[in-house]
């Protein structure tokens, strides 16, 4: 369950809107920072506010790569695998933190603390390799200053 | 070199509202408000030869000139900040510098296609570039550049930042407004044009953030003075080169149109690293076939780089040096567009997940002949998807094809990838990188 104070602003945001779907991204993103991800029960709750049936959110939300439809870690690291990141060593970067971290992309640290997930371009080439934890971007990521991007938050 | 979108630049931080407004800023918004009519408006954007910077390079006030005159009811304005294609980086370079061009090129946009409600559909991860726009609307807003009855003209409209939530079809213009109205974002047919039925329905013009952050200038300085800013006497205004990959100084620059490839990388890129000599480039972003030392003196325009067999696309530059296998480049790149594919029709869904197939066989040394030929065929086969993904992610292969045929050949010949990348250490800024080839 959301809190009154959430789903009024959230009926506030629809109300705006020119249609009610079109909120339907920042709906879902409120649901995610609520319930760490878009949980069944999130969808539901998205539904009853957007006028729209659970389907219609799910078909939303499986689209997008930032809706995360299954648990995730209280940080998720997003590490980009596009060209020009790939050119500066990005995969070298992924594997090494999936290394430093035990697990491989795509799963989740056993305490819940971190997420690793391959992701498309974040727009910032010029300072390839590039991640991106949380809504943090962190460039020119190397094997040497990679874990001290990441140690800080394990605390 | 003088500069236009980046004229307002400070160093570090994002310009104020009060320092835009003191250089001159909103002034060629209160010279159309109170001078000139929209006709005058779009017209002097036409006169411009100004083409859209968003990768199509469509000219901006033509595509402005589309949208009926006569037709009741809302018409829209949608700039198209979902910056997704891999190597560009410019809107979201600009916007962190400077949030306010764009936030008056959208009403003077708006002004001259009689356009009351605007949006900017944003791309996720750009968070710092949201939060500037959403400052400057609301500043412009009070101080009466936006909203209600702006500068006492009478004219009205406002601006909704709409962040999306990152998925690289968003940035098709009709995939774009179905996102917008909050459907899975499939692209649309065409026709109709988004100029004729668009946005629920209505009249809609969709304009890259940099083609919009222009209009200002053109406006203040008149269309000849923005078209005389460009290299040659072909090319129109300045464009902002994002360059990435192995070239020295790898920045975002703004740079007259129609300097040769050679010139931007030896001049604002520094050269190449250290260890490092210049073997290819995507010269458009991820969509655009390669260019190789051949295409060196290239003016980086528009028809220039089409004549040479490429696209100018977004001017994301991104540098391959000698140590790059273009096959393993290519598999990336296609991966991309595999996995970007919003899945829609079958040529794009099964097509490009069978290319990376084949380039995963060539670079493992599994390849044969016959690779390469279907390869060719599936160039020609994908521009029968239903939108410009499939027919843009073949861009690269078409080059690989063109220019590495005989790289292509190696590893079949070989039965391995001939360049020795696990040899090479991880590449860095500021690192040395050894040559093993």
């Amino acid at each position: 369950m959301i809190t009154t104070e959430l789903k009024n602003e959230l009926q506030t945001r629809i109300a705006s809107a020119i249609t009610n779907r079109e909120a339907a991204v920042d709906v879902m993103k409120a649901f995610q920072a609520h319930y760490g991800w878009l949980t069944d029960e999130a969808v539901v709750e998205a539904a009853g506010l957007l006028g729209l049936s659970p389907l219609q959110v799910e078909e939303l939300a499986t689209f997008y790569e930032m809706i995360y439809r299954r648990p995730v870690g209280q940080q998720v690291i997003h590490v980009c695998d596009s060209i020009s990141c790939w050119a500066m060593g990005g995969e070298t970067l992924l594997g090494h933190l999936s290394g430093v971290l035990g697990i491989k992309p795509g799963e989740t640290t056993p305490d819940g603390l971190f997420t690793l997930l391959p992701c498309c371009c974040l727009g910032n080439c010029g300072e390839a390799p590039t991640l991106m934890i949380g809504d943090t971007i962190c460039g020119r990521v190397t094997v040497e200053n990679a874990s001290k991007i990441v140690t800080p938050l394990l605390f | 070199m003088e500069q236009i979108l980046f004229r307002h630049n400070k160093p570090g931080r994002c310009v104020t509202f009060a320092e835009y407004r003191a250089e001159g800023g909103f002034g060629a918004l209160k010279k159309a408000l109170s001078g000139m009519s929209p006709d005058e408006v779009q017209q002097a954007v036409i006169d411009s030869g100004m083409r859209g910077r968003g990768g199509a390079g469509f000219p901006t006030g033509k595509k402005w000139s589309f949208v009926p005159r006569n037709l009741t009811g809302p018409r829209w304005l949608i700039c198209n900040c979902d910056e997704m294609e891999p190597g560009t980086y410019k809107d979201r370079i600009l916007l962190e510098a400077n949030p306010y061009s764009l936030v008056e090129g959208m009403v003077l946009a708006c002004y001259a296609i009689g356009v009351r409600h605007s949006f900017i559909f944003i791309r996720r991860g750009y968070e710092q570039a949201a939060a500037n726009l959403r400052q400057a609307i609301t500043e412009a807003t009070t101080a009466g550049l936006l909203g209600e009855n702006i500068l006492e003209s009478g004219f009205s409209c406002d601006i909704d930042v709409h962040v999306s939530a990152g998925r690289y079809i968003c940035g098709e213009e009709t995939a774009l407004m179905s996102a917008l109205e909050g459907k899975r974002a499939n692209p649309r047919a065409k026709p109709p044009f988004p100029a004729v039925k668009g946005l629920w329905g209505g009249p809609t013009v969709v304009n890259n953030v940099e083609s919009l952050a222009n209009v200002p200038y053109i406006i203040a300085h008149g269309p000849q003075w923005f078209k005389d800013t460009a290299a040659t006497s072909e090319a129109s205004g300045m464009k902002l080169f994002c360059v990435s990959g192995q070239v020295a100084n790898p920045a975002c620059f703004e740079l007259p149109l129609g300097m040769t490839l050679g010139e931007i990388i030896d001049g604002p890129c520094g050269g190449m690293r250290l260890g490092s000599s210049f073997k290819a480039c995507l010269p458009g972003g991820a969509s655009t076939p390669y260019f190789t030392r051949e295409q060196w003196n290239v003016p980086m325009d528009f028809d220039p780089v089409a004549k040479a067999g490429s696209r100018l696309g977004t001017g994301g530059i991104v540098v391959f040096d000698q140590n790059t296998c273009m096959v393993a480049a290519t598999l990336n790149l296609v991966k991309f567009y595999a996995r970007e594919s919003c899945g829609w029709c079958t040529p794009c869904r099964e097509g490009l997940p069978y290319v990376v197939h084949l380039l995963e066989q060539i670079e493992s040394g599994q390849g044969s002949e016959e690779h390469i030929a279907i390869l060719k065929e599936h160039v020609q086969y994908l521009n029968y998807a239903f939108c410009a993904l499939a027919p843009g992610a073949m861009g690269p292969v078409d080059g690989l094809l063109r220019h590495f045929e005989d790289e292509m050949r190696e590893h079949i010949v070989k039965g391995k990838c001939p360049i020795l990348k696990a040899n090479l250490p991880q590449r860095h800024r500021g690192t040395e990188v050894n040559n093993a080839g």
